[in-house]
């Protein structure tokens, strides 16, 4: 169970970029760092499953017990938040929720989860509004309630927090690892903050350039 | 919608599924031309000449019949159309159903096989139309055997701006004398326009004294000597004329805003009523008048020609028979409306209809029919086709 | 899965949509150039004809002026436009003038021409303005402004619309080049401005601009409808000499225009080829400038002419439609008043129903075009995403395929062969040939906007669970509404504008406000040209209006998009 990479070797022409070869349990953390480079984007882009056709990719990657190396982005169950919250500006909050629930249930249903889910993150009666219109860290948590909405079996992070101010981070930081420890899902995270790593808890893999 | 389906059925059916319609059997053809729309293919750059052809539309509508204005600008493009259609092998319903023709036009496609007919004289209005005393039997000297029906008779006047020319000329050679005493104050379309070779072609009729010779074809033989007289006139008239020459004015209407502009004060026309027409329209200034020259002026008729793939020819037939109607005349003849002249012979019309004609005033700048004097004929179109290209050399390519 | 397979037809069909009837078309017009058109009675090979052409009299001199006017409106539109850039975007002229040059664009050829004749000819508003009490005359001068013989009227014509379509595609190209960057870099170094924006900024800008400016230099080379409101008559351009052989009674004339076409067609090729020789000089003494390090630091005042020229274009085209206005409501109206001596709406009452069915009919034929244009734009770019790649610059000239040859070179022939086909003259035949032209700016306009797209959104979509049609329809399509509907806008005003496209591919059977306004143009009803120029340049402007409007009003209440 978990997020296995199995012998994941990716390749640039002949050189070999990132070789990897980990399993990150379920509602554990491994923190991927290194300089600039290192290729910590590129094993995100393989694991979310958008390596760019400059690199060749041997390995596999398994997900609770499922191989999803061959499967395209939308089939993997894999959710991702990026240094920007990337709410989708034409949409509101509760469109935006909406889009990543999963496809099931009837309008009434639906609309019924993501009130609770509203809820969750602090944000009652916020469906409706503008995203341009909410703060940093309100942001943050409806990008990371989106995510979570799709029932992904893992979480990809890429320097989710590195935009935040310091004072929000430890807050940002505390409700996602709490999150996906809740829900058991494995978290491959990519980061330069030495505090990120340390609040994650979990391993720490140091690519070298 | 539904005269797409028919076009659309038309399309797909052979082309022969639908014999030509018999213009002797009227009944048949109007029943034929019930719903057909008719393409006419007709010069556009007169607004009263579009207007008035509008007008026809909506007598054909009450026929059954939706008639649609193609505008050309140039009567040969209709031709090369209908040429193209031939060379791809359309035969069935091509996209022009009928053109506004005559002279040369009308003689290659008559040559070319590509005209329906005959079908001018089975015409229930062809009753009407005086054979005897206008030219519609014969176009440009060519025999038209009912490949095209008449609709107006046109006959070339020169309008001339009082205010500043107020004697009429008499003669090319006073036209030449004037031009050089005023140089800069007169044009004419370039050719190939038809009004711009009608001015040569009068000029050359005016000029030489033995004008029989102009009405066999031209030949290498007698080419240059008959028509070296023109060239000499042209010589001397060439670098008096507005732009000195060097640019001419695409139509005979461009002439229009050249007066009203005060740019000129002389222009060659082929319609009596053309300057009363243009007065009421307001692109002349209402001192413009009419003349003719004293041994009379060049006219011909227009037509109106069906070419042998039209997919609605009984439809054509019938605008074409419109057009003959002495309503259609007289709201033609009228100048505030075109100013053309019919092709009818009163003779021949109903006495309510004939007082019709008489009631039209002519209007200010409009000559009377008997002020409008003698016609020459047309010259053979050998004759044209020779002097336009000729022109084309010698001044068409002014540097 | 199943899908991304559809999404590689795009470019394949677009590419043959663009190409097929190009090359078709010119082999159907080589072959009556060479003697063959079986209809009318002659089987080739006959190179009699070319003899014939070449020893026509008015042949050298029109090829002559068609050359000269071509290049000459190229080069005054390209150094107008690269002056202008190089002004600096911090300069309050060139906000002013970006302002005014986009919806420039948008007034077509024809209407720009007629106002310009109507503005500077000798009986036009500026002369009026100024007689008789500057000048004495109280007729017009007689002197051939419009339709001179060296075609300068013509030339400034073309000027008028060319320089803002390049100074928006420069503008496009600054965008993606370092340009701020490079400019600190030489202004710090101790170059001028001016001086400094030739050396540094413009060769990364022209690799971006070069298809566009020899789709200007064909186009000058070929164009119909300026060269017959503006240009000379004796002789004319080989464009307006082709459209009349094609027209002439005697049929040979037909073979004429063919071997005229083909002779046009070798002018444009060795034309791009004689531009890519001016490249070359144009690099090697841009790099002797390199080596020789001249600073000038107060050229600035170069660039201020091309912001003042700009200035007079933009005021020329203005002030053009506004006496097309007033034309549109005058009565009679003599020489020298400034204003008519009636004013009345008779013209537009006259010509109401006319222009309003031909409006519809303008409009629906662009709507229709436009859509196609728009969905194998999308599929193209799609596809790109799919496959991460960029078209080569091999692709690149395929787009502009259309744009490079002469339009007479191949829709004389397109027209036989689609008849041979059983195309009916009608509105799909008309629909196709306006689709080859209106493509490659549909895709101009909308590629960028649609790259810049930030893929991580597309990668968010996706790991949400969502197919690539899904995330293009529901996320990409949506925020680029506004670049889509003014690529939209782009491709109805080529489309409005197109004049030999309708008139030789419709038989004549279709009537857009484009043929109608040129149908008049050789015919002295000022007056009517007026109402059908405006209209045709309304069925332009107002898809702008909606790229405006129709985004601000969808997204009211969504700030980020």
């Amino acid at each position: 169970m978990g997020l296995v990479l199995d012998q994941v070797e990716i390749r640039h022409g002949n050189t070999v970029i990132v070789a990897v070869d980990q399993k990150i349990a379920p509602g554990e953390v491994l923190t991927v760092m290194g300089p600039s480079g290192a290729g910590k984007s590129t094993l995100l882009n393989y694991v979310i499953g958008r390596l760019s056709n400059d690199f060749s990719a041997s390995g596999a990657v398994v997900l609770d017990g499922i191989d999803i190396t061959r499967l395209s982005t939308e089939q993997r169950r894999i959710g991702i938040l990026f240094q920007d919250d990337l709410l989708f500006p034409h949409m509101s909050v509760a469109q935006n929720l909406s889009f990543g629930l999963r496809p099931e249930g009837g309008r009434a249903d639906r609309s019924k989860k993501i009130e609770s889910a509203l809820a969750e993150i602090g944000l009652v009666g916020f469906g409706d509004r503008d995203p341009t219109t909410l703060s940093g860290g309100q942001k943050v948590r409806v990008a990371m309630m989106r995510m979570l909405l799709s029932e992904p079996r893992a979480l990809l992070l890429d320097e989710p927090f590195s935009k935040l101010d310091m004072a929000l981070r430890d807050q940002m930081r505390a409700l996602v690892f709490g999150m996906a420890r809740q829900r058991s899902l494995p978290v491959l995270m990519v980061s330069h903050d030495m505090a990120d790593a340390v609040a994650a808890g979990g391993q720490i893999l140091n690519l070298r350039g | 919608m539904f005269k797409k389906l028919m076009l659309a059925t038309a399309m797909v059916l052979p082309g022969n599924v639908f014999a030509d319609p018999n213009p002797a059997d009227w009944d048949a053809v109007l029943s034929e031309a019930q719903g057909q729309t008719v393409y006419w293919n007709a010069w556009g750059g007169s607004t009263t000449t579009n207007d008035f052809i509008a007008w026809i539309g909506e007598q054909a509508a009450t026929q059954g019949v939706t008639l649609e204005h193609v505008k050309l600008t140039d009567t040969a493009d209709a031709v090369t159309r209908v040429l193209s259609e031939k060379q791809a092998g359309q035969d069935a319903d091509g996209a022009i159903d009928m053109i506004w023709i005559n002279g040369a036009n009308f003689a290659a496609m008559k040559d070319a096989g590509l005209l329906f007919g005959p079908f001018a004289e089975q015409l229930p209005n062809w009753a009407y139309v005086d054979k005897e005393g206008k030219t519609v039997q014969t176009d440009f000297t060519v025999p038209v055997e009912g490949y095209e029906s008449p609709w107006a008779m046109a006959q070339v006047v020169f309008m001339h701006d009082t205010a500043d020319l107020p004697e009429r000329l008499g003669s090319m050679q006073e036209l030449l004398d004037w031009s050089v005493a005023h140089p800069g104050r007169f044009t004419y379309p370039q050719p190939p326009d038809f009004l711009g070779t009608t001015f040569l072609k009068q000029a050359l009729v005016d000029i030489i004294a033995d004008t029989s010779v102009l009405q066999a074809p031209a030949t290498d033989e007698n080419y240059d000597a008959v028509t070296a007289p023109l060239w000499d006139y042209l010589d001397q008239l060439t670098p008096t004329l507005w732009r000195q020459g060097k640019v001419y004015p695409a139509t005979g209407p461009a002439q229009l805003q050249l007066i009203a502009d005060n740019e000129v004060d002389l222009a060659i026309s082929f319609s009596p009523g053309e300057a009363t027409a243009a007065i009421a329209n307001e692109q002349l200034p209402d001192t413009v008048r009419t003349f003719v020259l004293e041994k009379g002026t060049i006219g011909n008729a227009s037509f109106v020609a069906i070419p042998y793939n039209s997919g609605s020819k009984a439809g054509a037939m019938v605008v074409a028979n419109i057009l003959l109607s002495p309503q259609a005349q007289v709201r033609a003849q009228d100048p505030n409306i075109l100013g053309y002249g019919t092709v009818l012979d009163m003779a021949k019309l109903s006495a309510s209809d004939r007082a019709a004609f008489d009631a039209l005033e002519l209007g200010i700048a409009t000559l009377s029919p008997a002020e409008l004097g003698s016609v020459q004929a047309e010259p053979h179109p050998s004759w044209m086709t020779r002097i336009a290209a000729d022109w084309a050399s010698r001044y068409g390519v002014a540097q | 899965m199943s899908l991304i397979p559809n999404f590689r037809l795009f470019p394949t069909i677009t590419i043959g949509l663009l190409i097929v009837p190009v090359l078709a078309g010119l082999v159907w017009t080589a072959l009556p150039a060479f003697g063959h058109l079986p209809a009318a009675g002659f089987n080739g090979p006959n190179l009699q004809i070319f003899t014939d052409l070449l020893g026509w009299s008015g042949f050298w001199p029109s090829v002559k002026l068609t050359i000269t006017t071509g290049v000459l409106a190229t080069l005054l539109s390209t150094l107008i436009a690269m002056l202008i850039l190089s002004a600096g975007a911090q300069s309050g002229g060139f906000q002013a003038l970006r302002r005014f040059l986009s919806p420039l664009l948008s007034v077509p050829h024809a209407a720009a021409a007629f106002g310009l004749a109507f503005l500077i000819g000798p009986s036009g508003w500026i002369v009026r303005l100024f007689s008789p009490w500057a000048t004495g005359w109280d007729r017009p001068p007689d002197v051939a402004i419009i339709q001179d013989p060296l075609g300068l009227a013509m030339v400034l014509g073309l000027v008028i619309k060319e320089t803002p379509f390049l100074f928006l595609m420069g503008l496009a190209a600054l965008g993606q080049t370092d340009a701020d960057r490079s400019m600190a870099v030489a202004r710090a170094l101790g170059y001028g401005e001016t001086s400094g924006w030739f050396k540094v900024v413009f060769p990364q800008v022209y690799r971006q601009i070069r298809l566009p400016i020899l789709a200007v230099l064909a186009y000058s080379l070929s164009v119909v409808d300026v060269a017959l409101i503006l240009g000379p008559n004796t002789p004319p351009t080989l464009s307006v000499l082709i459209l009349r052989w094609a027209g002439d009674p005697a049929l040979d004339g037909r073979l004429m225009a063919a071997a005229a076409a083909m002779v046009q067609f070798l002018i444009v090729v060795l034309a791009i080829g004689f531009w890519r020789l001016v490249e070359v000089v144009g690099g090697l003494l841009l790099s002797r400038s390199f080596a020789a390090g001249r600073r000038q630091p107060r050229g600035r005042w170069v660039s201020d002419i091309g912001l003042s020229v700009g200035a007079i274009l933009t005021a020329l085209v203005l002030f053009g439609l506004l006496i097309l206005g007033v034309w549109s409501v005058a009565g009679f109206w003599g020489f020298p008043n400034i204003l008519p001596d009636q004013t009345s709406l008779k013209t537009w009452a006259r010509l109401g129903p006319a222009i309003v069915e031909t409006f519809a009919d303008t409009a629906v034929l662009a709507a229709i075009t436009v859509g196609l244009a728009l969905v194998l734009v999308v599929g193209c770019l799609q596809a790109e995403v799919g496959q991460n790649r960029r078209p080569g610059a091999g692709a690149m000239v395929f787009l502009y395929l259309p744009l490079l040859v002469p339009q007479t070179a191949f829709l004389l022939g397109l027209q036989t062969m689609m008849i041979q086909l059983g195309f009916h003259s009608g509105l799909l035949p008309v629909i196709i040939a306006h689709l080859v032209f209106v493509v490659p700016y549909v895709f101009v306009s909308l590629s960028d906007p649609f790259r810049a797209w930030d893929p991580r959104l597309g990668v968010i979509g996706a790991a949400l669970g969502h197919g690539p049609v899904a995330v293009l329809l529901r996320l990409r399509l949506p925020m680029l509404l506004r670049p889509i509907l003014t690529a939209a806008a782009v491709g109805f005003a080529v489309s409005v504008g197109q004049y030999l496209p309708t008139l030789l591919i419709g038989g004549g059977r279709i009537a857009t406000l484009t043929t109608e306004a040129v149908a008049l143009s050789g015919g002295g009803d000022r007056k009517a040209i007026a109402v059908w120029a405006l209209m045709q340049t309304l069925a332009a402007l107002l898809p702008f209006l909606a790229a405006i409007v129709v985004p601000a009003w969808v997204w009211r209440h969504r700030k980020g998009v």
